[in-house]
C-alpha cells in the first residue's frame, strides 16, 4: 500500500497556514537527510539533489524536527481544528 | 475576560483525568483542545491497563466505548522462518474490574471529555494554545493568538511532543535516541472474523507484541490489538536508528503486514486509517521538571510512561498524574499559594504512587532494550532452536543442551549470553 493511499484514508482539514517551514539553505549540506527516513508520511521528498517539502499529509507527530542536525525545520503545530483528523486513534 | 483557576492544555487522559477531579471539587476549569473534537489528535497503540480509569470513573465499561478486554497477551518472536510465542489467556482478567481494555482513542477520550464537561468544566475545542502568559517567574494564563486567559495555575496535558514545556524552560531539546516513532493502521474486519481467527468469545480481546523481523532486526517491536470490528497493527521504532540505518517505519509497516504470520491475522481487512506518534522512552532521565510558579506538567508532556520490553504502559501514568495535579491545585486553592513550594508536592504524591515508583524500579530498562542483540540475534537463536527441537530429520537424536549448544556456538558467547541475561534480571 502506498503511502499517498494511506494518507487518502484518513480525514484532514488543511490549513491554508503552513505550519512547518523548512529551510533549504540548510539542507543543501546535509549529507545524512535524516527527515527522508523521520517521516512517517513521507512529507520530504529528495527530487534530483534537494528535498521538497509538502505539509499537507503531516500527521503532527514532530519526528522531522528532532530528527533534523541542522536546525532547518521549524515546526508548531497547526492552528487549531486544522490538521489531521483521526477517527478512529 | 472570566478568571480561571486552572486551565488545562490537552484533553486526553491527563488533562481530562486533572479536569474532572478539579470541577468535581467545585474548582473553575478551563480545558484547551487543538483538536477540531476532542481524540482528533490521539493515537496509541491500542490498550490501558490498570484500575486507574475506573478510579475516575466508577465501572465506566458499562457506558463507555470500550472495543474490547485484554484476556488475552502474546509476545512472540517473529524471524523469517518461523516464530517462537508466548500465548497468556487469562480467565480472570475477563471478571470486573478487569486488567486491560483495548479502546480507540478518537472514540474514547471524546467518551472522557463528555464526562469532564458534565462534571462543570468548561471544554473549548479546535484552540491551540501558543504560549504560557508569564509575568516574572509566575505562569499567569496562557495565550491563544493575542488573546489571553488567565488562571491561577496552568496544567500542561500536551501529550509526547511537548513544544509548550520546551518553551516553560522545562526540558531541553529531544535526542533521537530518547525518541520512539510508532505508526498504526486500523485495519476493519468483522466481527466475527476476528473472534474466529483470535479464538475469542464475546468481549475477549488480545493483545499482542512482536520482536524481531518487524523491526528489521532494530530496537523496538510490532504490535497487534483486536478492536470489536478492526486490528490496530502497527510498528515502533527508534527515531535515531531509523535515521542510522535509512529505514521508514512507513516501509517497516508494510514489510509487517506481509509477513506470513501477520499476513494470516489481516487477510481480507480493509485499511480505515494511518496514524503516527511520539514516544518518550528514555525513562526516569528525560523527565522535565515537573512544576515551577502556576505550572504543572502531566503525562506524555512529562515523559510519565514505562516500557519494559513486557509491559508497555502510558495512558494509566497520564491519569494518575492528571489526578495527582488535580489534587496538588486542590491543596494550593486552600491555601491560595500557587507557587512552586506548594505545587511540589505534585511530585511527591507521583513518587508515593507507582507513577515514580515504576520508573525507578525499571530505570534501566531504556539503555537494557537498546542492545541490539534482543531484535536481530535472540529471535533467530530461538526459533532455530525450536526448529531443532522438533525437526524429525531421521538421524539419530541429539540432546537438548547438546543442540543449544550448537545452535549458540560461534553466534554468541556464553558469557555474552550471561552478561545479558544479568543485565535483564537488574533491568526489567
Amino acid at each position: 500500500m502506498k503511502v499517498e493511499e494511506k494518507l487518502a484514508l484518513n480525514k484532514f482539514d488543511v490549513d491554508k497556514e503552513v505550519h512547518i517551514t523548512v529551510n533549504e539553505e540548510g539542507c543543501r549540506d546535509c549529507e545524512l537527510k535524516p527527515c527522508l527516513y523521520a517521516c512517517p508520511a513521507d512529507c520530504f521528498v529528495l527530487r534530483e539533489d534537494h528535498i521538497t517539502f509538502s505539509y499537507e499529509g503531516c500527521l503532527e507527530c514532530g519526528s522531522c524536527q528532532i530528527a533534523c542536525a541542522k536546525g532547518a525545520i521549524s515546526w508548531t503545530y497547526p492552528r487549531g481544528g486544522f490538521g489531521v483528523c483521526y477517527q478512529y486513534g | 475576560m472570566d478568571r480561571f483557576d486552572a486551565i488545562v492544555v490537552g484533553a486526553g487522559p491527563a488533562g481530562c483525568a486533572s479536569a474532572l477531579v478539579m470541577a468535581k471539587a467545585g474548582l473553575k476549569v478551563l480545558v484547551f483542545e487543538r483538536g477540531k473534537y476532542v481524540g482528533a489528535k490521539n493515537m496509541w497503540g491500542g490498550a490501558f491497563f490498570g484500575p486507574q480509569i475506573n478510579y475516575l470513573f466508577p465501572n465506566f465499561w458499562e457506558e463507555a466505548p470500550v472495543e474490547r478486554l485484554v484476556t488475552r497477551h502474546v509476545i512472540s518472536f517473529l524471524t523469517g522462518k518461523g516464530s517462537v510465542s508466548v500465548d497468556f489467556k487469562s480467565t480472570d482478567f475477563g471478571i470486573p474490574p478487569y486488567n486491560g481494555f483495548i479502546l480507540l482513542r478518537a472514540k474514547f477520550d471524546l467518551w472522557m471529555a463528555k464526562q469532564v464537561e458534565k462534571a462543570g468544566a468548561i471544554l473549548a475545542t479546535g484552540l491551540k494554545v501558543d504560549d504560557l502568559l508569564v509575568e516574572g517567574e509566575k505562569v499567569k494564563g496562557v495565550k491563544i493568538g493575542k488573546e489571553e486567559f488567565h488562571s491561577d495555575v496552568v496544567i500542561l496535558a500536551e501529550g509526547a511532543n511537548s513544544l509548550l514545556t520546551q518553551k516553560a524552560g522545562l526540558r531541553k531539546e529531544f535526542s533521537s535516541e530518547d525518541i520512539k516513532q510508532g505508526v498504526k493502521e486500523v485495519i476493519q474486519l468483522s466481527r466475527k472474523t476476528i473472534e474466529e481467527r483470535f479464538n475469542l468469545k464475546g468481549n475477549e480481546g488480545v493483545a499482542m507484541e512482536f520482536v524481531g523481523l518487524c523491526t528489521r532486526g532494530l530496537p523496538g517491536g510490532g504490535f497487534l490489538y483486536t478492536n470489536k470490528e478492526s486490528l490496530s497493527l502497527g510498528v515502533v521504532a527508534q527515531l535515531s536508528d531509523l535515521i542510522k540505518n535509512r529505514v521508514k517505519t512507513l516501509d517497516l509497516l508494510e514489510e509487517f503486514k506481509t509477513h506470513p504470520e501477520i499476513g494470516k491475522l489481516i487477510e481480507g481487512g480493509q485499511t480505515v486509517e494511518y496514524s503516527a506518534h511520539l514516544i518518550p522512552v528514555a525513562g526516569l532521565g528525560m523527565i522535565p521538571r515537573l512544576y515551577r510558579d502556576g505550572l504543572l506538567v502531566t503525562g506524555d508532556a512529562g515523559a510519565l510512561l514505562l516500557g519494559t520490553g513486557l509491559i508497555l504502559e502510558g495512558a494509566n501514568f497520564a491519569i494518575a498524574s492528571g489526578m495527582a495535579a488535580a489534587e496538588t491545585v486542590k491543596m494550593a486553592k486552600e491555601r491560595e499559594d500557587f507557587s512552586q513550594r506548594t505545587l511540589s508536592h505534585y511530585q511527591q504524591i507521583l513518587k508515593e504512587s507507582f507513577v515514580l515508583q515504576d520508573l525507578e524500579t525499571f530505570k534501566k530498562a531504556p539503555k537494557f532494550l537498546k542492545n541490539a542483540r534482543i531484535y536481530h540475534l535472540y529471535p533467530e537463536l530461538i526459533v532455530e532452536m525450536a526448529e531443532k527441537i522438533f525437526r524429525n530429520n531421521g538421524e539419530p537424536r541429539k540432546g537438548t543442551f547438546r543442540m543449544v549448544r550448537e545452535v549458540l556456538k560461534g553466534r554468541i558467547s556464553i558469557w555474552q549470553l550471561f552478561s545479558d541475561v544479568m543485565k535483564a534480571r537488574k533491568a526489567i
